[in-house]
């Protein structure tokens, strides 16, 4: 049980950040931290104790092997955090550009 | 951005190969050891960004590649799509159906359509970091000029 | 096992905490390294060696491209200042997580212990599923067969996010 509440607060720390940092940078980085923390969160649910990797060797038979279905499903969900990141970091380079600071605030309040 | 030191070139120039086949095998190999065509896309991507950082964008021309790699990655998901479309013309009538004869597993010539999917997945996901790479060397070039 | 990936935890909580207070971005961004590669070898004690190759290629890519866009801008962090708007948000932050965390806590109790999770939906992908799909790699046979779609879909993501970046970068703001 301790692994899931550490699980949790890893994601808390990451939505911490999100809420109070007015940097877009730092935001980006609390993003990537809450989808860290999820992912390892679906891998700890497919563990099984003893349980092989998911290859299967065709000699043998009868092993135990852990869940693959969500080892599959993060495995798209990395790429995808890989593409959101990219993204971000587009929006937030452009902005800098723009209006010379990465406070949200300070966006916020130019406006033209 | 200009090229790193003549050690870091002449370094790259050994090893980016490496990394290179490194990924095709990773690809190759995704049905039958860890990895797949998302693994594999990457690390090839990798290998390109290496060679960028290394010898600097003035050494490429970088506006007709980041075209090029749209491309490739448009045709290569393109090419993901039809392969699922023509299992509605092969065998039992079901999008994404495994049409191809499945071999013996554990041969690299084996599970049907799986390892052409990876190898397309591959390319998709290698020219799509790439392009990622390129379009912010290219912005970062034009603004500090 | 749990030990193990505890304290491995315990290191990326630490990292994360460093990482969003750190008064330099490039250093931020390279604690975030902490996190990313911790998960790396927590992917590898929970025998994922597939997540653990995308993952320690995708953290160095992405460090790539954060460390290129912090050296291309700014490396100063914003000076954080109190005043009586911060004190109410952070009384309701903390209600907010303190309501999340009691919710977490509830729904935690329908989980299984760590290590002895009960194969329900992903039985018929594991049992006989070489002589379905013919692939040996079951996260393949997955990724590719079972769940194509998401596979599908996935790369239409990145897809799409290559397009959004080009169209971001490339084209000529208003002046």
């Amino acid at each position: 049980m301790t692994v899931y509440i550490l699980c949790f607060v890893l994601f808390l720390v990451g939505l911490y950040g999100v809420i109070t940092r007015r940097n877009l940078i730092k935001i980006a980085i609390a993003l990537s931290i809450m989808e860290f923390s999820i992912f390892l969160m679906l891998v700890l649910i497919g563990y099984i104790d003893g349980g092989l990797a998911p290859i299967v060797d065709p000699d043998l038979a009868g092993q135990i092997y852990v869940d693959p279905l969500p080892q599959a499903m993060v495995l798209t969900a990395i790429v995808i955090g890989l593409a959101t990141t990219s993204m971000l970091m587009a929006i937030a380079i452009r902005l800098y550009r723009k209006y010379k600071t990465f406070d949200i605030r300070e966006i916020k309040n130019l406006r033209g | 951005m200009e090229g790193m030191s003549t050690i870091v070139k002449k370094v790259t120039q050994l090893m980016a190969g490496i990394i290179f086949m490194y990924g095709i095998y990773i690809i190759l190999h995704g049905h039958l050891t860890p990895g797949g065509g998302f693994a594999g896309g990457a690390i090839v991507a990798g290998a390109f960004i290496l060679l960028i950082l290394a010898f600097g964008s003035s050494a490429l021309n970088l506006k007709k590649e980041v075209s090029g790699t749209s491309n490739v990655e448009s045709v290569a998901i393109l090419i993901v799509l039809l392969l699922a479309l023509m299992a509605l013309l092969f065998g039992i009538k079901v999008f994404f159906f495994n049409y191809l004869p499945k071999g013996e597993p554990g041969e690299l010539v084996s599970a049907g359509v799986i390892p052409l999917y990876n190898i397309f997945i591959g390319i998709e996901v290698a020219a799509a970091i790439l392009t990622i790479f390129l379009a912010l060397v290219i912005f970062k070039e034009e603004s500090s000029k | 096992m749990e030990l193990t990936i505890s304290i491995i935890l315990g290191f990326m909580i630490i990292g994360a905490i460093y990482a969003l207070h750190a008064k330099d971005l490039l250093s931020a961004v390279v604690a975030m390294g902490i996190v990313g590669y911790g998960l790396v070898i927590c992917f590898l004690l929970l025998k994922a060696p597939d997540l653990a190759i995308v993952q320690i290629v995708v953290e160095t890519i992405t460090l790539v491209i954060m460390v290129a866009v912090v050296l291309d801008s700014t490396r100063d962090e914003i000076a954080v200042t109190f005043d009586r708007r911060s004190i109410i948000n952070m009384v309701t932050g903390l209600i907010v997580f303190a309501a999340l965390f009691y919710f977490f806590i509830l729904a935690i109790g329908n989980l299984d212990p760590l290590g002895s999770h009960t194969l329900r939906m992903s039985e018929s992908y594991v049992n006989g599923a070489v002589e379905k799909t013919g692939s040996v790699n079951l996260v393949t046979g997955v990724l590719f067969d079972f769940r194509a779609y998401d596979t599908l879909g996935e790369a239409v993501i990145l897809y799409t996010a290559a397009l959004g970046v080009l169209t971001l970068l490339r084209m000529k703001g208003k002046k």
